[in-house]
């Protein structure tokens, strides 16, 4: 205080659940799977002229361990894509993935015999970016929203196909006996 | 242009040259499938052609187009010590899509005859190594035959194989070493 005086003591009151969404949406470790020109776009955005640091998701990790949300940025060919689920699989949870781009999301203009239709025929995304390549705004609004979501305690993706197989296997036991 | 190159390899394969084109300066050579080999290794050793470069290997499939024999191989020559460029082909049949290998002439022919075989199902015998180098080991059929559906896919549960350069003991012991499993 101006005067010297100690402080009265500051306190608010809220949840436990709430603190720990607000901390986890603004402490997002993005993990990149880049396989084409979207990746480029993606260093724009981590870079000094965007700055992800300003949204809280700068912290960029190559090793899916450290990671909780990957940003599949490229192509992915039917022959990458037992790759890109171990590394889904080995990302910490609760995670969440964003396809950036159209060839991540559909396929893009490759309709063809090696592209994958999408990545959510493997992984289940959490937010999908058209554009190709999307620009960096629309990379860091996707963030953006993503943060919302989670702070709204949507759950991710993960965590509704987690429960749903849970939710399988109990009843193939309950069955089972 | 390239006359002199027309001209070496009329006098050496005079009957086995069933075309020789030279449509603007692009020096062009069908040759029967029997003796491409020895019209390939020509090419490279002899002291006035000198191709030393095989810049591509690939393929025709002339199947809308109504040609017979329905493929065709072609070689694109290059030579650095006299500039001059050359395109070798050979009609390959589809009953029997078997063509010699050029690996002992120029390496470099190893992945580009893969490739071929590959997206065309030509096969080349005596190839060191004669697998699929781009699609997937579970994709069925060749790509880039003109009767293949443009976006019939061919799904892949687990990882392939992306070390199969590597003789078969050292990949024995990097499988031991490894945390995950590599396929066979």
């Amino acid at each position: 205080m101006k005067d010297g005086t100690t402080p009265p003591e500051s306190v608010f009151t809220t949840t436990l659940d709430k603190m720990v969404r607000w901390a986890r949406a603004g402490s997002l470790w993005p993990l990149p799977f880049g396989t084409a020109c979207c990746a480029i776009e993606f260093m724009s955005v981590v870079s000094s002229h965007y700055d992800l640091a300003r949204f809280g998701a700068e912290v960029v990790r190559f090793s899916p361990r450290q990671s909780d949300m990957m940003i599949v940025a490229g192509t992915v060919v039917d022959k990458q894509a037992p790759i890109l689920k171990l590394i889904y699989e080995q990302m910490c949870a609760p995670k969440w993935v964003i396809s950036m781009g159209v060839c991540a999301s559909s396929g893009g203009f490759y309709r063809a015999y090696h592209v994958m239709q999408g990545i959510d025929e493997i992984v289940p995304v959490d937010v999908y970016v058209p554009g190709c390549p999307p620009t960096p705004e629309g990379l860091i609004y996707s963030i953006l929203k993503l943060q919302e979501k989670i702070e709204r305690g949507e759950p991710s993706h993960w965590q509704i196909e987690a429960e749903r197989e849970t939710a399988q296997a109990r009843k193939q036991q309950l069955v089972g006996v | 242009m390239a006359e002199f190159v027309a001209e070496n390899l009329r006098r050496r394969f005079g009957d086995a040259l069933e075309r020789v084109s030279d449509e603007h300066g692009d020096l062009t050579v069908w040759v029967d499938r029997a003796r491409v080999h020895e019209v390939l290794e020509h090419c490279k050793r002899d002291s006035e052609l000198d191709f030393c470069f095989c810049m591509d290997v690939t393929a025709v499939d002339y199947l809308t187009l109504g040609g017979t024999p329905r493929f065709a191989v072609v070689y694109h020559l290059y030579s650095l010590k006299t500039g001059k460029r050359v395109r070798v082909k050979t009609g390959v049949p589809e009953d029997d899509p078997v063509v010699q290998t050029a690996v002992d002439v120029w390496k470099s022919t190893d992945w580009f005859e893969r490739e071929v075989y590959d997206m065309f199902g030509i096969r080349f015998e005596g190839h060191p190594n004669m697998k699929r180098i781009l699609c997937h080991r579970d994709f069925q059929g060749h790509p880039l035959r003109k009767d293949y559906p443009a976006d019939l896919r061919w799904k892949l549960l687990r990882p392939d194989d992306l070390l199969d350069e590597i003789s078969s003991d050292e990949m024995k012991r990097i499988r031991a070493r490894s945390s995950y499993p590599i396929s066979e």
